[in-house]
């Protein structure tokens, strides 16, 4: 009770996340001059990296704070990219057909929305994926795919080579700090605290009057736009379309390994964990079944061991919070951090601990 | 028609076989475990090991392999699932994807890419069939895969109500704190639970070897076959995979009839009307509840 008595406030940001955020800014003001200074090669190599990180984030955001993990996100990735085509076929210019494409696929996810936020848990996971494989089945049918033989972006032929890679780099740099800008936003407004909410205990939030069902389909709309986004990004580095490539549930895999690695359900876990993926697919991608093998062992490994991921453990060791959406409470009298209240609204597991 | 109806039904067998191990141990655990088609796959490689190698018939080879799904799916409950679903209820399902990419990549690694069959190693039975009136006919293997389904999910079923380890089971399925203080060990009858679940699983990979080709990738469509099964037929209930199985065996009939690539496409319409209706009758049983409450 003598804890109470004494003079307590409410923090978010610290010295060390004022100086995160300013860094952040830093380094996107460094990536956006990049490509005038480095070489082809690392130019597309950096443009995967920023496709890597919306995935990540943007299936965070779904399982880690909305509690809603997805094995088919692949259908938003393959959606994306095939929208692209076809309004690219339709005579839009690709660029503003990649856009269009994005709101094309959030679009989609809404009424799809409305009955696949009924399901619970594993049947949400794989209900997602039956999803992926009927919109993979059905793209195929349209004539202009030519099923598994796949198209082309052709009219991105109409940009000069250095041009197209660093339009497309600008692009995946935008689209990377926009949607993890309107995340960090969203997680930090009255809406984030919901968020948590639900994710810590969904009938508890209920029971105090969050709106959990809309909530959760905010988060899903935003996925499936981020995810979409990133297919188009995807086509346009890549330029050939093959729905089997598309449609496949290795990006799920992907996107369950980063944040698995980096920190499920915190928002710099899933930056460092694609940061991760990117350089292991650099290093040992070339070693085909075992780098897979490798991949899908890691994600077990974590998932057993470290649930909480490597910015998890690096969140407990040194008690740093560089992008903070929680809040945390610290008591000023004694001038340090009350360990076992200031997790509240971070973490989960935690809280059941300190209980 | 009624061959397409009755090799419909025939193939719902096949679905429901598969789907019964997920079905139970979602029923009894709330898992679902996403390793479950690539554990399938896994047991149908093994018996083309046995075959190819040892000259061993996969009816005979099942005597080795099914108490290696068992030993499998104990150790799979005690090593792996028991401990990830402390972490909370989505956990099992990452741990249960990272597993099936590694059990897939590794029979790649070691297999190839070559797809297989058990089919050369049972004889005739592949391809016997009888002859009913009208020009149907009726596979035999079809027939005892159907009939092999029946049997396991009505064995469960007893399994579940009458032995005194089902009981166990059921009892930690409701409760695991209360199942614990009059003396269940939770731990071995999740564990049990799961081994059996696995040796339902290498029978349907039996089955999938014998009447079809399978490949080191086959277990994703396994897994969401027998995951439609069991929702079209009301996650849980054994019976209801049953028909399940079948309904989702008579959607992709129907799809192939109506379009040459409509055969999966049928399925996962299927699955998707059945999630529809469930929504929309939720919805009027809610509005008839309000009524019967006011009239009341």
């Amino acid at each position: 009770m003598s804890a109470l008595g004494q003079a307590m406030k409410v923090e978010r940001w610290t010295p060390a996340s004022r100086t995160a955020v300013a860094g952040v800014a830093i380094v996107v003001i460094a990536l956006a001059v990049a490509p005038l200074l480095l070489r082809a090669g690392l130019v597309d190599r950096l443009t995967a990296l920023f496709i890597y990180v919306i995935l990540a984030a943007m299936w965070n955001a779904l399982a880690g704070f909305g509690g809603l993990v997805s094995v088919g996100q692949q259908v938003f990735f393959g959606l994306g990219a095939y929208l692209t085509i076809r309004l690219a076929d339709a005579g839009i210019d690709p660029f503003i057909a990649m856009f269009v494409a994005g709101a094309g696929v959030a679009l989609f996810s809404l009424p799809l929305s409305l009955f696949m936020l009924r399901l619970r848990g594993g049947e949400f996971a794989i209900g997602m994926w039956v999803i992926a494989e009927l919109v993979h089945l059905l793209v195929n049918l349209d004539r202009l795919v030519q099923g598994e033989t796949g198209t082309s972006l052709i009219s991105l032929n109409a940009y000069e080579a250095t041009t197209r890679r660093e339009t497309i780099y600008w692009l995946a740099l935008a689209s990377m700090a926009a949607l993890l800008g309107i995340l960090f936003v969203v997680l930090r407004s009255r809406v984030g605290a919901a968020i948590q909410a639900i994710r810590d205990n969904e009938d508890a939030a209920a029971s105090v009057g969050v709106r959990v069902v809309t909530t959760k389909r905010l988060l899903f709309v935003l996925a499936a736009f981020g995810i979409g986004m990133a297919g188009a990004l995807w086509l346009a580095t890549a330029v050939t379309f093959q729905p089997k490539t598309y449609f496949s549930v290795q990006w799920t895999a992907y996107m369950i390994f980063m944040v698995l690695v980096g920190g499920i359900g915190r928002f710099e876990g899933a930056i460092l964990g694609a940061i991760i993926f990117f350089l292991i697919e650099t290093w040992f991608g070339s070693a085909g079944v075992w780098y897979l093998v490798g991949l899908g062992a890691t994600a077990l490994i974590f998932s057993l061991l470290l649930p909480r991921g490597l910015w998890g453990a690096i969140e407990a060791r040194w008690d740093l919070r560089l992008l903070p959406v929680g809040y945390r409470l610290v008591l000023s009298s004694k001038g340090q951090v009350a360990r076992s209240a200031s997790q509240i609204s971070d973490h989960p597991t935690e809280r059941v601990e300190s209980a | 028609m009624i061959n397409q109806l009755i090799q419909g039904v025939l193939l719902g067998g096949y679905y429901a076989l598969i789907a019964c191990g997920l079905s139970f141990m979602f029923s009894v655990m709330r898992i679902i475990n996403l390793a479950h088609g690539s554990l399938a796959v896994l047991s149908a490689f093994g018996l083309w090991l046995l075959a190819e190698r040892f000259g061993i018939q996969p009816f005979l080879g099942l005597a080795i392999v099914l108490p290696v799904m068992a030993a499998i799916g104990w150790a799979l409950q005690r090593y792996l699932l028991e401990r990830s679903s402390r972490g909370g209820a989505l956990l099992p399902i990452l741990t249960t994807f990272g597993l099936a990419i590694v059990i897939d990549n590794l029979l790649f690694e070691q297999f190839g890419a070559d797809t297989r069959s058990l089919a050369p190693y049972i004889g005739s039975l592949s391809y016997d069939s009888w002859e009913w009136p009208g020009n149907i006919y009726v596979g035999k293997l079809a027939v005892l895969i159907l009939v092999i389904a029946v049997a396991l999910l009505g064995g469960l079923q007893l399994f579940l109500s009458y032995s005194s380890m089902g009981r166990s089971i059921r009892a930690t399925s409701e409760d695991p704190d209360t199942a614990g203080l009059v003396g269940i060990d939770a731990g071995r009858a999740n564990a049990v639970a799961t081994a059996i679940a696995m040796v339902t699983v290498g029978i349907a990979g039996a089955a999938l070897g014998m009447r079809a080709t399978f490949d080191p990738y086959s277990g994703a469509p396994q897994l969401l076959f027998a995951f439609e099964a069991a929702v079209i037929g009301g996650a849980g209930s054994l019976w209801g995979t049953l028909a399940g199985g079948i309904v989702l065996a008579l959607a992709q009939t129907l799809g192939a009839q109506l379009h040459p690539l409509g055969f999966l496409i049928g399925g996962h319409v299927a699955f998707v009307l059945v999630l529809f209706v469930r929504l929309f009758v939720a919805g009027r049983a809610g509005g008839l509840r309000t009524l019967i409450g006011r009239a009341g």
